[in-house]
């Protein structure tokens, strides 16, 4: 396919809140943040929203809006795709549990915000945004997944898109099945055009056959290897590296998803 | 850039509902207007309503594939089994490769309901019982990896969650994947059944009528949800014969997607998102409102919905166009709703047997004379589906025909 251009990179943890630390901590210049913060507080949304937010909400639109800030694109002409593994999991240990005793008291807000594309959804009021938004996952390779579908919307229809990323921590009796540990969001704006901003060229393809996870290169990276949104990290690795790098993330054991990407200098 | 799309062919295509198993048990349900909705029994507390539920679902999974047993996939392997689409998709592994085939399935809650039971089954310290303990079923990827693991598939593989507009746009996706020449099939579809989560949630938001639900009638008092399995099975038209594909082949010519901006879970005032998706799509299509001769609707019978959709179709479409809901045969199936509908169009262009809007007696003053309470039969060029969901999100799918038909309905504009 030919080249796309990444315009805008974002990241949080709790131990890397932003980009900057993470980009630091990937190269080895740089340490986690003590102590680790609890969530992030999108600024996009009002007090009172923020507060309200699930965690899902909070740490997708902290990536969402930091990218598109900083891609230079207006939030409003932007498609969007969020994907996650397993959406919000607390909100999922909350419904199961009150089901069993309960269920006429399941809180009618808990449950809108249980949907896979509540954070699209968000998204989409935050940023006052009527471009097509998806909510997509595919298990342990969602973000490869999400990102497959992020490279299709703009090759095909030649325009920008935003690619969000996030997972939670697992809790509850559902934490023994769904292995999800901290938070983890990542953004990309993807474009179609080298513009001003733009950070690096990405060249994408399918390739058939044996996929293996890339291994991690930084310990920092290591530490957040435990979130369900951890297959995106060898590209944000690569993307904090700056430079010229080839390397594939699995889609399924027998697919993967061949990646190159240069940097641009700025 | 939005500009017209290359058709699609349906090859195959399949819906399991309440009304039955596959496509006849929906032709037959439509011909004598007949719903298949019932008062609900369903789960540990049966909340007093009405509910498209799909019968013979007790029995387990072949044991080939006994590990992913649970109801959703149930339910979807039901489906599979449908209308000879199984071997129509197995075919098509065959014929391109498994790695050129993609699975793309939408749902809301996927296997949510084996969720629930495991939590109403802890062990004494807490835990899932052992035999729940299924990592790729509490997820919901879980019914996409399903499906793909059933028709022995290994191209690209992904979840549509958004809502009730899901099994919609899984038909964008698959469309743009073709269109890159990533893969040369894609099985697409939607799989949601019954759970806890969905009634008392719907419940919860006072969307829940106590009654068969009445899509557009003045007196609608809310939704009943229901269940479903529905597949079709694309492939690039320009493969089966010449860029306009096979004469009379089924084909999927435009789609178009949007967001309202404005809430969860109402839909935009003046519906304007839903308005955007339907310009998108017939732009796709490269047709004219004008030229649309059926539309299966969204028309879930909710108060707001109904009356947004109606007023939409009353300001685009000829007053010949025959609109109605599929909601009264078979609930709101969620995420399975948009392969439903796609599913009650393509049965309408195939068969020039249009459905009516059942159970609904006296429509909403707010509806235009597009909007039919009864069935009729007529030539169907081309048909619609609505589909929008919480969150905003909305998707609009033109369905038609590889004859041409669909170039010179186009028309002069009005």
């Amino acid at each position: 396919m030919t080249a796309l251009f990444i315009d805008a990179v974002a990241l949080w943890a709790p131990t890397l809140p932003g980009w900057d630390p993470a980009r630091a901590a990937f190269r080895g210049e740089g340490a986690p943040v003590e102590p680790p913060q609890r969530r992030p507080s999108p600024e996009l949304l009002a007090p009172a929203e923020r507060r309200r937010a699930p965690d899902t909400v909070a740490l997708a639109l902290e990536v969402a809006s930091v990218a598109v800030a900083a891609s230079g694109h207006a939030a409003g002409a932007l498609a969007s795709v969020f994907t996650s593994a397993h959406g919000d999991l607390g909100i999922t240990d909350y419904l199961c549990r009150t089901l069993v005793n309960a269920p006429t008291a399941v809180s009618p807000t808990r449950f809108l915000n249980s949907v896979h594309n509540a954070a699209s959804g968000c998204w989409t009021m935050a940023a006052g945004c009527m471009q097509p938004s998806t909510a997509v996952t595919a298990f342990d390779h969602s973000f490869a997944a999400g990102l497959l579908e992020a490279c299709v919307q703009c090759t095909a229809d030649e325009r920008a898109v935003l690619l969000v990323g996030y997972d939670i921590q697992a809790c509850g009796a559902l934490a023994e099945s769904t292995a999800s540990r901290g938070l983890l969001g990542l953004a990309l704006v993807l474009a179609p055009v080298r513009g001003p901003r733009s950070v690096a060229s990405l060249t994408w393809s399918l390739a058939a056959g044996p996929a293996l996870a890339v291994p991690l290169r930084s310990v920092a990276a290591q530490a957040l290897a435990g979130n369900a949104m951890a297959d995106g990290l060898p590209m944000f690795e690569a993307l904090a590296l700056e430079r010229r790098d080839a390397f594939c993330l699995p889609l399924s054991a027998t697919l993967g998803l061949e990646l190159r990407l240069r940097a641009l200098a700025g | 850039m939005l500009s017209r799309i290359a058709p699609v062919q349906v090859t195959a295509y399949t819906a399991t509902t309440a009304l039955g198993v596959g496509k006849a048990s929906m032709l037959a349900a439509v011909a004598e207007h007949r719903s298949g909705l019932r008062p609900n029994a369903f789960g540990r507390h049966a909340l007093a309503t009405w509910v498209g539920q799909v019968d013979g679902l007790d029995a387990p999974l072949p044991a080939s594939i006994a590990h992913w047993d649970c109801r959703n996939h149930r339910l979807a392997w039901r489906g599979l089994c449908a209308d000879g689409f199984m071997d129509a998709a197995r075919d098509a592994g065959r014929r391109f490769g498994p790695a050129r085939v993609a699975v793309v399935m939408g749902t809301s809650t996927s296997s949510i309901g084996a969720t629930e039971d495991a939590y109403a089954d802890l062990d004494a310290t807490g835990r899932f019982p052992a035999h729940m303990n299924r990592r790729e079923v509490h997820t919901p990827h879980s019914i996409s990896a399903f499906v793909q693991h059933a028709l022995g598939l290994e191209g690209p593989c992904l979840t549509v969650s958004t809502a009730c507009a899901s099994s919609a746009k899984v038909f964008a996706v698959a469309e743009r994947l073709l269109r890159l020449g990533l893969v040369d099939a894609a099985v697409v579809g939607g799989v949601d059944t019954l759970c806890g989560s969905v009634l008392f949630g719907f419940n919860a938001l006072q969307l829940v009528s106590p009654r068969p639900c009445r899509p557009f009638d003045a007196q609608r008092r809310g939704i009943n949800l229901g269940e479903a399995a529905g597949f079709a099975l694309l492939a690039r038209a320009s493969g089966a014969a010449g860029a306009a594909g096979a004469p009379g082949a089924l084909q999927l010519l435009g789609h178009g997607e949007s967001s309202d901006a404005h809430h969860m879970s109402a839909p935009h005032p003046h519906g304007l998102g839903a308005e955007r998706a339907l310009d998108d799509a017939l732009v796709r299509a490269g047709v004219h409102a004008h030229a649309i001769d059926c539309i299966s609707l969204h028309g879930t019978a909710s108060a707001k919905n109904d009356e947004v959709e109606a007023a939409l179709v009353a300001r685009r479409f000829k007053g010949t166009t025959h609109a109605s809901s599929t909601k009264g045969f078979v609930g709101h199936t969620l995420g399975a709703a948009g392969i439903v509908g796609a599913a009650f169009s393509l049965l309408a262009i195939e068969t020039g047997l249009m459905p009516g809007t059942v159970n609904s007696e006296r429509l909403d003053a707010v509806c235009g004379p597009q909007i039919r309470l009864a069935p009729a039969r007529g030539e169907v060029r081309l048909a619609l589906a609505h589909s929008f969901g919480f969150g905003g999100t909305n998707c609009v799918l033109v369905f038609g025909r590889g004859d041409g038909a669909a170039a010179a309905a186009i028309g002069p504009l009005p």
